[in-house]
């Protein structure tokens, strides 16, 4: 708990409580693991902006491996963001650590879970995971973790933190790749050649013969026409400016970013230079005020190469791009000089600057093939008539906006509940029994008794 | 005096028996989201670290003396020609190292559990009734111990066990267990009570002890419409066929290149 910090909250009871006088009440801190007045020292995003500078910077391990001196200047700095999630990983190290076989990777969309049900809180997910994004709740002593909302993926709509990103950086979409690839993949024996091992592990989805052999092992049909649409595709396999986070840490991980161009353009019309022309752009990237070795550290464990490739595409882009906003000619050199053509650099554009909910976020709903322990050509199971994929108006197409109901339970056709019960009968409630007082009978402690069945 | 030795050795452990199979069997099927250790390392992990391993390490080789002391017959190590002597020296020797062990370890968990605030807060009921109960079979099993090593004059072997295993002949032999003496009569109550506990408190978790493990392999898959399959621990799926040719993870990528919008 120390290494984090002691959840807080406020004595909000005070403000109204606190007996008339003349001070005005103030609702002071408590803690919220032991209920004691506690004073706040640290919490979430704490260390946000400038708030950790000092303390942090001595500690950075990535900075620590990067040889140009990083200057610090206050007046200088910048604030640069890296926002994690849980990568999903191709080869999660949190589902190799778990002891009870409660973390797993769903084969139908690579989300790695955890079975709440099945978690005994080993806790050995939270220090296997390289990302730390596994969290032990105190509470219920069970790990919790990004669930990639896969609710809402299952509905074709993307992840809460990617609808509600007020940059619409975030994009989605789905990546077909060859699992027994992944091993030999995560073992190549460069930390630097982990990049292109990964990459060697995707596959192309506009290829006839991956369509037809992932369609052989039953990926549905729309779920390779979504991996052609596929921003994340595109960003990583095609115009290549994705990259992935630390893949040195050999999981394979799944978020990929794209390296900032810090603000050079100012920079270089201070010197007097044409800020927004290719070559002057190309020129400054290695003096980037974040430098490439310190990128090449986070996204290709140390490999400068893709990196700068990738800062060069974003660069060029943008002085194409200034060159039409501007109606000269077009500079098919431009696009040339980093290995595309004009078409894919306004491709690239739309994509990165333009792109519509639509085009950033492309999710297949759910699966309608085969899913499960039924075997082929059962079509889906939940969405037939009174299944429990169908919601209590019969329309399963809205599924995800009309109320929560317990989650859909496997390819089995399970009954429709009687009027007003929600739990299908036959299906086990949970009832925890330490939170039982002792009196009256807990609801679903016992099978319901006859007469209560109706 | 006569009902009493009946009703606590010959009918008492048949329903701890039954409360034991049978409230581990409901805990499982209702309440399997409440199977965990409910660690409380979070909260505290400097004493933990240390006395956690040492209580759980005793107390699995006590665990391990006490199938080879109630389960195996005294006739078979005769047979074997271990000299009772050999046998007793031994039993003293791992067994009470692993007991003393096991005392000092979960002393120190007590004292934590009751010093740290932050722990004291997060224990359940359960566990405070479960603390005294296991303190009790630890104590008195350890007394029984030493002292019955000491004086030489009681070979549970040929009273306790005797009796432990007419438990399962169904024909408990009463008397067995109530010439014994008094530390053994009170370690072997507590030790039911420890039983009769173990559905309800977070003892479920020994249940857990993760064997499938040893054999999985190292990632788990699965499929979104399978069903928790009853098996307890181990995965199920595995590196399957199912996953073979493509698999499809909806990646996310990130782009933070806000500074180009500003
Ligand atoms: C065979 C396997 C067992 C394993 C792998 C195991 C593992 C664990 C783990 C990981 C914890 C959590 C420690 C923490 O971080 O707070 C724990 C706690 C505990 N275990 Fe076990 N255990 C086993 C058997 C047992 C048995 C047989 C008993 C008692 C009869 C027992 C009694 C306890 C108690 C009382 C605690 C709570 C300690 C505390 O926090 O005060 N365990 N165990
Ligand atoms: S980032 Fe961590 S929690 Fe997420 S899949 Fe990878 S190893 Fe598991």
């Amino acid at each position: 708990m120390d290494d984090y910090y002691e959840p807080w909250t406020y004595d909000y009871e005070n403000l109204t409580a606190a007996p008339l006088g003349d001070d005005v009440p103030t609702a002071p801190p408590r803690s919220l693991v032991d209920g004691r007045p506690t004073a706040v020292t640290g919490g979430p995003n704490w260390d946000d902006d400038l708030g950790g500078g000092p303390a942090h910077l001595a500690g950075d391990p990535v900075l620590r491996k990067v040889s140009d001196d990083v200057r610090l200047e206050y007046e200088n700095a910048f604030m640069f963001y890296l926002p994690r999630i849980c990568e999903h990983c191709l080869n999660p190290s949190c589902v190799a650590a778990c002891p009870s076989g409660a973390i797993y990777k769903r084969i139908e969309d690579g989300i790695v879970l955890v079975d709440q049900d099945r978690c005994r809180g080993w806790r050995m997910c939270v220090s296997g995971c390289p990302y730390k994004k596994i969290y032990f709740n105190h509470r219920t002593g069970k790990a919790e973790k990004c669930t990639f909302c896969y609710p809402r993926i299952e509905a074709g709509e993307p992840t809460v933190c990617s609808e509600t990103c007020v940059g619409r950086l975030r994009y989605l979409g789905v990546i077909l790749y060859d699992p027994d690839l992944v091993g030999e993949a995560a073992s190549v024996e460069d930390d630097r050649d982990l990049y292109r091992a990964q990459l060697g592990c995707f596959l192309d989805p506009d290829d006839p013969d991956v369509a037809a052999a992932a369609e052989a092992s039953g990926v549905p049909h729309d779920w390779i026409t979504a991996a052609r649409r596929s921003p994340v595709h595109a960003l990583i396999n095609r115009y290549r400016v994705a990259l992935p986070l630390h893949p040195e840490y050999r999981t394979m991980p799944m978020v990929w970013y794209i390296p900032p161009l810090s603000p050079i353009v100012d920079a270089l019309a201070g010197t007097g230079n044409d800020g927004e022309d290719a070559g002057n752009l190309f020129g400054a990237i290695d003096s980037l005020r974040i430098p490439v070795s310190y990128l090449a550290e986070l996204f290709t464990a140390g490999d400068p190469e893709p990196v700068r490739d990738s800062l060069r595409r974003l660069a060029a882009m943008r002085a194409h791009m200034r060159r039409a906003n501007l109606g000269e000619p077009e500079d098919p050199g431009i696009a040339r000089s980093v290995g595309m053509d004009t078409a894919e650099m306004q491709r690239m554009y739309r994509l990165l600057a333009l792109a519509k909910y639509e085009e950033r976020y492309v999710i297949p709903t759910a699966y309608s093939a085969a899913s499960g322990t039924g075997g082929d050509g059962c079509g889906c199971s939940l969405d037939t008539p009174g299944g429990p994929g169908m919601m209590p108006d019969g329309s399963s197409a809205d599924a995800f906006h009309a109320p929560p109901k317990p989650p859909p339970q496997a390819a089995e056709p399970v009954h429709a509940a009687g009027p007003g019960g929600d739990d299908p009968p036959g299906r086990p409630r949970r009832v925890n029994l330490l939170n039982w007082n002792g009196h009256g009978r807990p609801d679903g402690l016992f099978p319901p008794r006859p007469q209560e069945e109706t | 005096m006569k009902h009493l030795n009946i009703t606590l050795w010959g009918v008492l452990p048949y329903l701890v028996l039954l409360l034991f199979v049978a409230g581990s069997a409901w805990r499982y099927r209702y309440d399997r989201f409440g199977i965990t250790t409910r660690s409380s390392q979070l909260h505290e992990s400097r004493l933990l670290r240390v006395a956690s391993p040492l209580f759980h390490v005793g107390l699995l080789l006590v665990v391990g003396g006490h199938v080879i002391g109630l389960v195996v017959p005294e006739s078979l190590t005769e047979r074997l020609m271990i000299p009772e002597s050999a046998y007793r020296a031994n039993a003293l020797a791992v067994g009470g190292t692993a007991g003393l062990a096991a005392v000092a370890g979960l002393a120190v968990l007590v004292w934590r559990r009751l010093r740290t605030r932050a722990v004291r807060i997060s224990s359940r009921p359960s566990d405070r009734a479960l603390y005294p109960v296991l303190a009790v079979v630890l104590v008195a099993g350890l007394v029984a111990t030493l002292a019955g090593s000491r004086s030489g004059d009681y070979d549970y072997r040929l009273g306790v066990s005797v009796w432990f295993r007419s438990l399962f002949a169904l024909d408990p032999d009463v008397t067995a267990m109530s010439d014994a003496p008094l530390t053994f009569q009170i370690h072997t109550l507590a030790g039911m009570a420890l039983f009769a506990l173990w559905p309800f408190s977070r003892l479920m978790h020994a249940f857990a002890a993760p064997v499938g493990y040893l054999v999985r392999p190292y990632v788990v898959y699965r499929s979104r419409g399978s069903r928790v399959d009853p098996g307890p621990g181990s995965g199920n799926g595995g590196r399957s066929g199912s996953a073979r040719a493509a698999g499809r993870p909806a990646a996310a990528s990130h782009a933070f290149d806000g500074q180009r919008r500003g």
